[in-house]
């Protein structure tokens, strides 16, 4: 089995008018056995931008405190947020530093910039940016995912339509894959506030 | 053409039973020989069949076609017969290309793994889904056969049996099942261990599967040999409900069997999503 699905998780974002939406399953595992369902894998960056961190669950620990402390950083010498593009950018680094020994997580980024344009991007285990313009998925659950995106996912939804989307794609899709779900959450970002809800999803 | 239709109606006119004479014909067709021989399959063409079928079947193998891994069963005896209880999901898991990438993902949520081998006869599915089904469809063949020959019903024991010197036959070559065969019989309610290595036991209690180990954790907590028939009905339930929550192989629906004097019953199906938020909701009682 691959490290990759060693604890199991599942993140996706999507691209809304004026709005994006990330959200991610709560289950952590070792394998088959669920340890924890109160483990969600979004964290907030800036007020406007959050990340997503499946993968191994020790690395997305590791990593989420490091990029908090590397925004922070960024805000103390800019004296401003951080943009979304640039945190992307912020992130391929820092994990195209260990090249050669990887952290293993596929990052998600999505949050709106200084003119609340939005912007979603992933990056894969060592750094390489995928910079989409509808949507984008990573964990275990991405063939999953993708399916479900594809089917779902219209351009210039309203926050509470892209909600539904998000929330109904990530659902349906943890429902096809044994590693992920038991609980989701889901962030809504928009100009003027950001909203998170904690769904109530299959417990098997 | 001709020869096709009188084969067909000799067969037709020769049913009827009510004729000593006829009766006595039909046998002469009967051979024993083929009808308990085991079943032949074709060996593919290779210098060693059992290599050539481990490369393909193995968890390590690049190109891995099996669908299975998964499952929580559980069988136990009690005061009131016995009861057997069981999770619904089915996973596949497959490796793509060089990438070597693993995916579990769920086949399905509704799979039958109760195997009903006649009224009296019980089977469980657990491992191999082909395997189960075809050995446990083979027994119920043999077991129907066993009746019409010796006017009574074959014991569980000797039904066990015979599904575990089938499979012993194969050992090897890659069958994969782990199975209880429960039923009631002239000396009462009996329960079998039956898997593709041969093993064979008579139990009080079993629990088979990825899941197995959680179910038995709360079936060694709830159990009483004078359990009341509800309450061993809802032990079993909630045996499955614990185990699909925490195996991630595990899920789906809990399909809930009695087997008592008369043959077995059926109990229900139970999506483990209502069971969770219903036994969410209740007071937790004390563990001892």
């Amino acid at each position: 089995m691959s490290i990759m699905e060693y604890n199991g998780g599942a993140v996706v974002a999507m691209v809304g008018k004026n709005c994006v939406a990330i959200a991610c399953d709560k289950r952590l595992g070792v394998q088959a056995m669920t340890i924890s369902t109160e483990f969600p894998k979004t964290f907030q960056a800036t007020p406007k931008t959050y990340i997503g961190l499946p993968g191994l669950a020790t690395d997305v620990q590791t990593l989420s405190e490091k990029f908090r402390f590397k925004v922070n950083m960024y805000k103390l010498k800019e004296e401003r947020e951080i943009e979304p593009r640039t945190l992307a950018h912020l992130v391929s680094s820092t994990l195209y530093e260990r090249r050669f020994g990887p952290w293993f997580v596929e990052p998600v980024i999505a949050g709106l910039d200084k003119e609340n344009r939005p912007f979603i991007c992933s990056t894969d285990l060592i750094g390489c940016i995928n910079f989409a313009k509808d949507f984008v998925v990573s964990g275990t659950t991405s063939n999953q995912l993708y399916g479900m995106c594809e089917s779902l996912w219209e351009p210039d939804l309203e926050p509470e339509d892209l909600f539904e989307t998000i929330s109904q794609s990530l659902m349906n899709a943890v429902d096809r894959d044994c590693l992920s779900g038991w609980g989701a959450q889901v962030t809504v970002i928009t100009p003027d506030q950001v909203i998170t809800r904690t769904l109530k999803s299959r417990q098997d | 053409m001709d020869t096709l239709v009188s084969k067909y109606a000799n067969s037709a006119s020769s049913a009827s039973f009510d004729d000593a004479d006829n009766l006595g014909q039909n046998m002469a067709g009967w051979d024993a020989a083929s009808q308990f021989a085991l079943p032949a399959f074709d060996i593919p063409m290779v210098a060693n069949p059992v290599d050539f079928l481990r490369a393909h079947t193995d968890a390590s193998a690049e190109n891995r076609i099996r669908i299975q891994h998964g499952t929580t069963t559980l069988a136990f005896k009690f005061q009131g017969g016995i009861i057997v209880a069981v999770d619904s999901r089915a996973s596949g898991g497959s490796y793509i290309g060089t990438v070597s990438l693993s995916i579990s993902f769920t086949t399905s949520q509704t799979v039958k793994k109760v195997i009903e081998i006649n009224p009296y006869l019980l089977g469980t599915m657990a491992g191999g889904a082909a395997d189960c089904q075809y050995w446990e469809r083979e027994l119920g063949r043999r077991c129907r056969l066993y009746e019409l020959r010796n006017k009574e019903r074959i014991s569980v024991a000797a039904a066990s049996k015979i599904l575990s010197n089938m499979v012993y036959d194969y050992k090897g070559m890659g069958l994969s099942m782990g199975t209880m065969i429960t039923g009631w019989d002239k000396s009462g309610p009996q329960l079998f261990y039956v898997d593709s290595d041969g093993t064979r036991m008579r139990g009080e209690r079993f629990s088979v599967g990825s899941g197995s180990t959680f179910a038995y954790g709360v079936l060694d907590t709830g159990y009483d040999f004078n359990l009341s028939i509800p309450d061993a009905l809802e032990l079993g339930r909630r045996a499955i409900y614990h185990a699909t929550h925490r195996d991630a192989y595990s899920g789906g629906s809990v399909n809930v069997f009695h087997v008592k004097e008369t043959g077995w019953v059926f109990h229900g199906n139970f999506d483990v999503n209502d069971l969770h938020w219903e036994y969410q909701a209740q007071p937790k009682g004390p563990i001892v």
